[in-house]
């Protein structure tokens, strides 16, 4: 999921210095999960807010902010509160704050989260980032541990000199090295031999920003003439 | 053409030497104790390129000028700043400023050094950069178009014998010398009995390797060594022989100590590649001790 945290308080009020009142916009997934945009957080958040002397007109946590069905049915059922406020706080990732801002253009969003990466939540309040959805995939051949995000470097062909005996990376002693972690999983199944050949580099031609994806149309059936039935 | 080449392919005991160019413009005092104090004592000196990740000079423009003063650089390339098209790019201008010998390098990461805001590239890998070098040699580049004059290149690469566990830079190493690499320069040694396993481990990996010597200026950066850098371990016995040395005594004792480590570990190797951190003054005295001179 997407891992975020929230942004200070007192930025979220310098950013909204203008606005009196104030429409929250939680999601239901990743915030939800990472406590940012939940209804929890909203309603303390509308505490706060009112505390510092701000009007909440509403609160809504959207059926995934980050899916335009689910806007629109959050818009839908809060279109007076929103139509009250002069600004939107998203507590939602980067990708849910665009996808609110760019259909309730012109009203004014206001993001009220860092998003930080795509990572696995190993317990509550700590995340950690395994894949860089990169449309390269190389965990074939690793057997299941990403080189491209896991080493800090993003080497493709094993380590470089600066891991500890412990397996610890140099740029941060808290952190694994990937490639020792990999070293280790081919070792002991045996499976060495999938990086003893060079990896080459990465192809970044498939995934500049913006990427965008579509489904392939599906070919459709061609329908047949209905045989005639014989007179 | 490369003297580091002809003496490794004529079987010479090859030793290399090395300088930093300045944070600054001030290239002047770098050169001059390369002039005074490696040339014509070593084949080849290698020039570092933004070591450690601290923003400085290049290394390609201290190349050209040691080339100048009639000093055979090797030109220090890492991933960690250029893309592939630049890397590539500056493999050629090498090439045309008349420097063959290079040292193919992944690089420190920018956390470690001055710029820790920068966005590190690390596009290619070391062995993705040998692979460059050697793709433009054979007249075309990376993407496989045909270049208008090709390069030649005497190639390096890195490993760290010291490592822990061992294999996976000898996995590494194997890539890299599949890739390309013509040379191995080594992470800083102080125990030869862990060089000889290396060079054992080694074994069938064609290419001649300089060992790393890195001169031991006192015992506090014996245990800094110990403690902060990956894959250098320094014996109790040679970091007692620093903390003896008085004060004054201590540049002879840290060329006695390097030149020691050379003639234990010549058997194994091909060459050595002395690092003297600034105390260029100590080389003769290490070829000296080493019996090279």
């Amino acid at each position: 999921m997407i891992i975020m945290k929230q942004k200070p308080f007192d930025d979220l009020l310098a950013a909204m210095e203008t606005d009196e009142k104030v429409f929250l916009a939680g999601c239901s997934e990743c915030a939800t999960a990472c406590k940012v945009g939940g209804q929890e957080e909203l309603d303390a958040l509308r505490g706060r807010l009112t505390e510092a002397g701000k009007t909440v007109t509403g609160t809504c946590v959207f059926d995934t902010a980050c899916r335009a069905g689910g806007v629109r049915e959050g818009v839908k059922e809060h279109q007076a509160e929103i139509d009250a406020a002069d600004s939107i706080l998203v507590m939602a990732c980067g990708t849910g704050v665009q996808s609110l801002g760019d259909r309730l253009d012109p009203k004014q969003v206001h993001p009220g989260t860092e998003s930080l990466f795509v990572g696995e939540v190993e317990a509550l309040g700590r995340y950690v980032e395994k894949c860089s959805v990169c449309n390269e995939c190389v965990l074939e051949m690793t057997d299941g541990i990403c080189p491209m995000t896991r080493c800090s470097k993003g080497l493709l062909n094993g380590p470089c000199g600066g891991y500890s005996a412990d397996g610890k990376c140099e740029v941060d002693p808290e952190k694994d090295c990937a490639w020792i972690l990999i070293y280790r999983r081919l070792k002991d199944r045996g499976h060495l031999d999938k990086v003893a050949g060079i990896q080459g580099p990465h192809d970044h031609s498939s995934h500049h920003h913006p990427r965008a994806y579509r489904w392939p149309k599906p070919e459709r059936p061609k329908k047949k003439r209905p045989q005639e039935e014989p007179a | 053409m490369s003297q580091l080449r002809d003496a490794l392919a004529a079987g010479r005991f090859a030793v290399t030497g090395e300088i930093g160019p300045p944070k600054g413009t001030h290239v002047e005092p770098a050169l001059e104790e390369a002039e005074r104090h490696l040339r014509g004592r070593v084949l080849a000196v290698n020039v570092t390129e933004l070591q450690t990740a601290v923003m400085r000079t290049g290394s390609l423009a201290m190349c050209r000028l040691l080339l100048e003063r009639g000093i055979e650089p090797v030109y220090q390339v890492v991933c960690r700043d250029r893309n592939r098209l630049a890397l590539q790019s500056d493999l050629l201008s090498a090439a045309v400023l008349g420097i063959e010998n290079v040292l193919l390098i992944t690089g420190d990461h920018v956390l470690m050094g001055d710029h820790p805001q920068a966005k590190p590239v690390f596009d290619l890998d070391s062995v993705h950069l040998i692979q460059a070098a050697a793709a433009l040699e054979a007249g075309h580049d990376l993407a496989g178009n045909d270049l208008d004059g090709a390069p030649t290149f005497f190639k390096g690469c890195v490993a760290a014998p010291g490592s822990e566990p061992m294999e996976p830079q000898v996995l590494k190493l194997r890539k890299k010398v599949e890739a390309g690499a013509q040379f191995v320069q080594t992470q800083a040694v102080y125990d030869p009995e862990r060089f000889e396993a290396f060079v054992e481990a080694a074994a069938g990996i064609d290419v001649p390797i300089l060992v790393g010597i890195v001169v031991l200026k006192s015992a506090g950066m014996a245990r800094y060594m110990n403690e902060k850098v990956p894959g250098v371990q320094v014996p109790d016995a040679i970091t007692q022989r620093m903390a003896d040395a008085p004060k004054e005594d201590r540049k002879k004792v840290a060329a006695e100590i390097a030149g020691d480590l050379i003639r234990a570990m010549r058997p194994m190797c091909q060459g050595a590649h002395l690092m003297t951190l600034g105390w260029d003054d100590v080389v003769p005295d290490i070829l000296a001790r080493a019996e090279l001179a």
